[in-house]
């Protein structure tokens, strides 16, 4: 057992890291804030970075939720998870000339830019036409991510073998992102709470910051680990395990980022904001609190059973 | 990234459960929790067990009598002994992972073939004498005086919260030895015969009824210069060099426990009805997360371990945190598919579910360990 990252992994985590430093910098993060059709360049670049594609040339899973976490991270936005699940099955998505859309159902994300729509649910696992899809248009809450709702099923499209391994794997990067966003509000939160200075002392000297970021940080690494467990294991009750604790974290380390920098979280300006609502928003696809609370307890095992 | 044990670790667990199977089915019953001298003479019986089978200390340092198991090992005998439902360390705790490491790691060759294989034969049983009546989480504060005396420490003073003291032989005792140098540079370490003349134990009584901790009193008592480990004045280093192995993979053990009986009490709301309460049922479904990751989280600690990274005491803080409240919320949903039995201790969830109200006091409060995690790990400016 040798349960950490093996040096490829670390230096994938830092490559991927340092490729959306470089090509999704803060600038252009913020334009996405005020246009959030997909930057189909960008698309591009990412597809050649190998982020749709990387499972089509022997990585796994687990360097898989690695990517995702950096994306996460830098707030990356498009129908990431449904691209790179389609990579190989949509003609194009693995190079990122294609934009798959995510539906789960409920919600299809960035619709008006998609080429095609990968529809996963209970039913299965099938690719939709997108002009197929009858949809009322939300105001999204996350600026980013265009959202429709979908209001009438549509006929069957291609369906696809693999559905249950599709879904979990799009449970296991949503909650993959999520850890990157618990992450990244966590950093935030220490980097401020060490130069913001009130009654004469920097605030992460009170311990009521103080012990606001030591729970953050119990959240990140409780829900990285299940992460990694689970997209070691591709076990369905891990991975559900993982989505609810990776959830949590991200919900709430960006609500207590907002509330360590306060007056200055409330604005449109700072980024925490982002961070939340896309937080909201991936804590309901693919797999919710609630329902995973019941999988995992009608999964329980009777007493006596090892 | 990789959770599959190697051949050479399935051969070791193996070996083990092979051993385990055989042994734990001719244990005499576990004695009553109140009686002490019973339940010394069990641990010690299970400890022995283990030196004779080449199990006791197994990842101790072969110079210290162990067998140099690796940390995965380690783990898996863990594990292992859990699954069989064998005893727990027991009376040996504070011998076996904390006063032995600190033996081991800070003794003389003298010291340590004295006092080590007692304790890996289950010999000889430890208490920790650490905390006093102004001295909690502020341990530094301590003022059990030691004042050298010819080739002795007189020392007076008292003790409190001290585990296993009505049964202890030896004590591993902090004290203050230099009065006027700074806090944390007059304190030294001592290992106290707990039969020498002038020490007072005094039982306290739990919360949970039980007697597991003590007041110890100390009046002029005399102990040899030859018991102190590392130099005088030094023993707050000395005591941290190993404090962090109360925090590493002490639970590794308890949680599988814990899932286990997370099974039970799901299996007891589906007899009863309680599981048609879905808040209930969600709660338990929150439970098994919890437990299944951090048993990861252990593993994860564990692979740092092997590999030589990480820092222990720090990944110890995080797991310490979480799993002391999950283990508060389990007895609590135990107690909410108890109904109104969870009133009766003659309920071993009811008497499980007082003493799991420690687990955020004992070994550094929750808040101290938030103080650690944030000062430590995130680099926040440090408290008073
Ligand atoms: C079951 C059990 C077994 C034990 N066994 C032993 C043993 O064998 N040997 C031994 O030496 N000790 C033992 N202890 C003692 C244990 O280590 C102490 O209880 C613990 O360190 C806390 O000290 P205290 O009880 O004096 O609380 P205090 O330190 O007085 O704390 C009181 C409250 O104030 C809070 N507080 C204190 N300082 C701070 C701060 N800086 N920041 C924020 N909050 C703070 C604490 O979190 C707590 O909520 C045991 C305790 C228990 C419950």
């Amino acid at each position: 057992m040798r349960f950490q990252l093996n040096d490829d992994q670390r230096a994938l985590r830092g490559g991927v890291r340092e490729l959306l430093a470089g090509r999704f910098g803060r600038d252009r993060m913020r334009a996405c804030v005020a246009d959030p059709s997909v930057d189909r360049r960008l698309w591009r670049e990412l597809g050649a970075a190998g982020v749709f594609g990387l499972r089509l040339e022997e990585m796994g899973l687990a360097e898989a939720a690695l990517v995702f976490e950096e994306a996460g991270r830098a707030l990356l936005p498009g129908p990431l998870v449904a691209t790179h699940l389609s990579a190989g099955v949509v003609d194009g998505a693995a190079e990122g000339e294609a934009v798959v859309a995510g539906c789960d159902g409920a919600l299809v994300d960035h619709l008006p830019d998609a080429d095609a729509v990968l529809w996963l649910d209970e039913s299965g696992a099938f690719v939709v036409d997108p002009a197929e899809l009858v949809t009322v248009e939300l105001r999204s809450v996350d600026p980013m991510t265009p959202l429709n709702r979908v209001t009438v099923r549509p006929a069957e499209g291609r369906a696809l073998p693999g559905a249950a391994r599709l879904r979990r794997e799009a449970v296991l990067l949503t909650a993959a992102q999520q850890c990157g966003i618990a992450g990244r509000t966590l950093e935030s939160a220490v980097e401020y709470a060490g130069v913001r200075r009130q009654f004469g002392r920097a605030i992460g000297a009170f311990q009521a910051v103080k012990h606001l970021c030591a729970d953050m940080l119990v959240r990140v690494e409780m829900a990285r680990t299940a992460v990694h467990a689970a997209a070691v294991t591709g076990d369905p009750v891990e991975t559900a395990a993982a989505k609810l604790l990776a959830d949590e974290a991200a919900v709430r380390n960006s609500r207590d980022c907002l509330q360590i920098f306060a007056g200055t979280g409330f604005t449109w300006e700072a980024d925490v904001h982002l961070h939340m609502k896309r937080a909201w928003l991936l804590s309901t696809r693919f797999a919710r609190e609630g329902e995973i609370q019941d999988a995992l307890a009608s999964s329980l095992p009777a007493p006596g059973i090892w | 990234m990789d959770l599959a044990y190697t051949e050479e670790e399935e051969a070791f667990r193996a070996e083990l459960r092979a051993w385990l199977t055989a042994t734990v089915p001719t244990l005499a019953p576990r004695p009553d929790p109140a009686d002490w001298p019973g339940r010394r003479a069990y641990d010690s019986t299970w400890q022995r067990m283990l030196y004779d089978a080449g199990y006791a200390g197994l990842h101790w340092p072969a110079e210290a009598g162990g067998r140099g198991a690796t940390p995965t090992q380690h783990l898996i005998f863990l594990e292992e002994t859990e699954r069989a439902k064998a005893p727990y360390v027991g009376a040996h705790f504070v011998g076996l992972l904390h006063a032995g490491p600190t033996i081991a790691a800070e003794g003389t060759p003298q010291q340590r073939r004295r006092w080590l294989p007692p304790i890996l034969r289950g010999d000889e049983v430890w208490c920790q004498g650490f905390s006093e009546p102004e001295a909690g989480s502020d341990l530094a504060a301590l003022r059990t005086r030691a004042v050298r005396d010819g080739d002795s420490y007189v020392v007076t003073g008292s003790k409190i919260w001290t585990s296993h003291a009505e049964v202890a032989d030896w004590c591993e005792l902090l004290v203050r030895t230099d009065p006027e140098a700074p806090r944390h540079q007059g304190i030294t370490w001592l290992a106290m015969p707990m039969n020498a003349d002038g020490i007072k134990v005094r039982p306290l009584r739990t919360l949970a009824g039980s007697r597991e901790f003590a007041e110890v009193f100390l009046d002029e008592v005399r102990v040899p210069v030859a018991n102190r480990v590392g130099e005088e004045n030094d023993g707050w280093r000395v005591t941290m060099v190993t404090l962090s192995f109360e925090r590493g993979t002490a639970f590794a053990g308890e949680v599988i426990a814990c899932q286990r009986t997370l099974r039970e009490v799901a299996a007891m709301a589906r007899r009863n009805g309680s599981w048609d309460d879905q808040t209930l049922r969600r709660r338990v479904g929150r439970l098994a997360a919890e437990f299944s990751v951090l048993w990861r989280l252990i593993q994860w600690n564990v692979s740092a371990a092997q590999d030589g990274t990480g820092v222990p005491g720090v990944g110890g803080s995080v797991f310490k945190l979480r799993y002391s409240q999950a283990r508060q919320e389990l007895y609590d949903t135990a107690a909410a598919v108890l109904g109104v039995e969870a009133l009766d201790t003659s309920r071993e969830w009811t008497v499980d579910r007082l003493s799991s109200l420690s687990y955020t006091i004992a070994a550094g409060t929750s808040q101290i360990q938030k103080n650690i995690v944030a000062e430590r790990i995130l680099g926040l400016p440090k408290g008073p």
